[in-house]
């Protein structure tokens, strides 16, 4: 009797373990075995409850992640038969599922990884809309629930059920194909798949009150994404990304203060900095950068590595900073870059030069709606001396901010000059002059 | 599977293009046909009239009614199709890609719902109406 408690106990937590680490694969697997994300899930499903039943009398088998698949796969072929009965058209497919030679011993794990793959890429297909391609993404490739979707993103789980619903048929409907893209394709198709971590990542990094833990949460699960892309391959850009994100999340306590106000850059205790996550990212921007195959998140990567390496904000190589915004904007040109490039010359040059490059691209009108260049103009006129000019960019920048903490850390500001701002916890932002 | 590429596109900009540019897309597009049925993609492809040539028909409760225009007032209206066939959507987008007219618009790519005939079931009285409706043989 003991023994057979013992025994399942061991049986539960080599499932548990299993479902933890295998479940989304074997679930990219069934996908690709049987042409269908729902039918792949319950088979998955099936296959656990399958597991649950046997492993504890019969033993955990020798390779689990095999027969999960091979389960799931006989689970899809019974459940697409009782469907059969109703719907001809069914017949062929389960005809060739019995068909397709399957021996699930022979897969190494270069297959399994490939099925990964093939999820990230469908999840992510541009023919999918952004907030369905991370939707999805986060259910199928992270596992993550709906519920616990809709919480990091501060939607209802209603409406990320129906993101992916809908995502789900069109991939069933349009027949987006369960495919790695071919190599000629790869650069425009793995864009949207980095773009859909970073947007997970910066969702969960850019909220800094109110339920901050689980949106730390969602900035792990990015930074494991990124690290499952670059694994699987190791493009120049994957990489650079997963340093940024690594990089970023380094200075995470350190950029909000204990009532949860902004703290920037220059203003931060560098000795709260993760250290590790640090030394980690330069050596990935390092070895992206020796191959001299840089794109934007690696260069974005390597301005926050040069930051990373000063003990104080004075001690910053400015230089250096202004050197790769340089490059970021050749490979990536837009007015929000060339906004940070000038504040990095303010650095190096003084604030005058800064203020002059923020001005022109005021003039053009590209950013006169983006709070942070107001406030970046304000802070040199500041420094500059320039009260009134500061007050009034700090309040128009204080019209356009809509991140509560933005505009407490605004107020601040504005209240350093003897102005007095109250911010309201929603709504319209009351200045009284 | 078979995908329908609408091609769309503002007309100011079609009847911007100069004579000779006009001639060249035509021909560009004829050549870019012929490609497709090398390639077995080609079912049926078709330039459309202006849209001021457009006519709107709708029923409502059995009476008809006719109005001059397209179906949706956009800036962009449908300037021609092409009905292919395609191994999935990845190959549809490739091949819309190369269009020729898609530089002067977009264009939409649409699965097409094959509509098995055997399996439509008709009641009796479905069968006796379409049967009735027939036109008399002369």
């Amino acid at each position: 009797m003991r023994m057979s408690q013992e025994f399942s106990e061991q049986a539960r937590e080599a499932l548990e373990a299993v479902y933890r680490n295998e479940s989304r694969r074997v679930l990219a697997t069934l996908i690709r075995l049987v042409g269908d994300f729902d039918l792949a899930e319950e088979a998955l499903h099936e296959a656990i409850t399958a597991a649950i039943e046997h492993w504890p009398s019969e033993g955990v088998p020798s390779n689990p992640r095999a027969w999960l698949i091979s389960t799931g796969r006989f689970k899809a072929i019974d459940r697409i038969r009782r469907r059969a009965k109703f719907d001809t058209v069914l017949d062929d497919v389960v005809e060739k599922l019995e068909g397709e030679a399957f021996d699930p011993t022979q897969w190494d794990d270069e297959h399994l990884e490939d099925d990964r793959l093939r999820l990230i890429f469908t999840c992510c297909h541009p023919a999918l809309p952004r907030d369905a391609q991370v939707a999805l993404t986060l259910r199928e490739v992270c596992g993550l629930t709906t519920e616990e979707i809709a919480r990091a993103f501060l939607t209802s789980a209603p409406t990320i059920a129906k993101r992916i619903v809908r995502a789900k048929s069109k991939i069933r409907d349009a027949h987006i194909p369960y495919e790695v893209p071919p190599r000629k394709d790869l650069p425009e198709r793995l864009d949207p798949v980095l773009e859909v971590i970073y947007l997970i990542f910066t969702e969960g990094y850019a909220a800094s009150s109110g339920s901050s833990l689980t949106r730390a949460d969602i900035s792990e699960e990015a930074i494991r994404l990124g690290r499952l892309v670059m694994n699987l391959l190791p493009e120049p850009e994957a990489i650079g990304l997963l340093a940024l994100m690594l990089l970023q999340e380094s200075r995470r306590s350190a950029r909000t203060s204990h009532d949860g106000q902004v703290v920037l850059l220059e203003e931060q205790d560098r000795g709260l900095w993760d250290r590790a996550l640090i030394e980690e990212g330069k050596k990935l921007v390092e070895q992206v950068l020796v191959a001299r195959e840089v794109g934007s998140y690696t260069l974005q990567a390597a301005i926050a590595a040069v930051h990373s390496d000063a003990s104080t904000a004075a001690e910053t190589d400015w230089a250096e900073i202004v050197g790769l915004y340089d490059v970021l904007i050749k490979v990536n040109p837009s007015p929000v870059v060339e906004l940070n490039r000038a504040v990095a010359v303010a650095m190096r040059d003084g604030p005058e030069k800064g203020l002059a490059l923020i001005d022109s691209i005021l003039k053009r009108g590209d950013l006169e709606d983006y709070y942070l260049a107001h406030s970046a103009r304000a802070d040199l006129c500041k420094r500059l001396g320039r009260r009134d000019e500061a007050i009034v960019s700090y309040q128009r920048a204080m019209n356009l901010a809509r991140p509560i903490p933005a505009r407490r850390f605004l107020a601040r500001r504005l209240a350093e000059l003897g102005v007095v701002v109250d911010v309201p916890v929603d709504g319209e932002s009351g200045i009284h002059a | 599977m078979k995908y329908l590429l609408m091609v769309f596109y503002d007309e100011k900009n079609r009847n911007a293009l100069s004579e000779q540019e006009s001639q060249k897309l035509m021909v560009e597009a004829l050549d870019f046909d012929d490609t497709l049925r090398k390639g077995g993609h080609f079912i049926a492809a078709h330039p459309l009239e202006s849209v001021q040539s457009a006519t709107t028909v709708r029923v409502r409760n059995g009476k008809i009614t006719i109005t001059d225009g397209p179906f949706a007032e956009t800036n962009e209206q449908i300037g021609g199709f092409l009905l292919i066939e395609a191994k999935d959507l990845n190959e549809a987008i490739q091949i819309a890609s190369q269009v020729p007219p898609v530089r002067l618009g977009g264009i939409e790519v649409r699965p097409i719902i094959e509509i098995d005939r055997n399996n439509i079931k008709r009641t009796w009285t479905q069968y006796s109406m379409k049967s009735a409706s027939k036109p008399q043989e002369r």
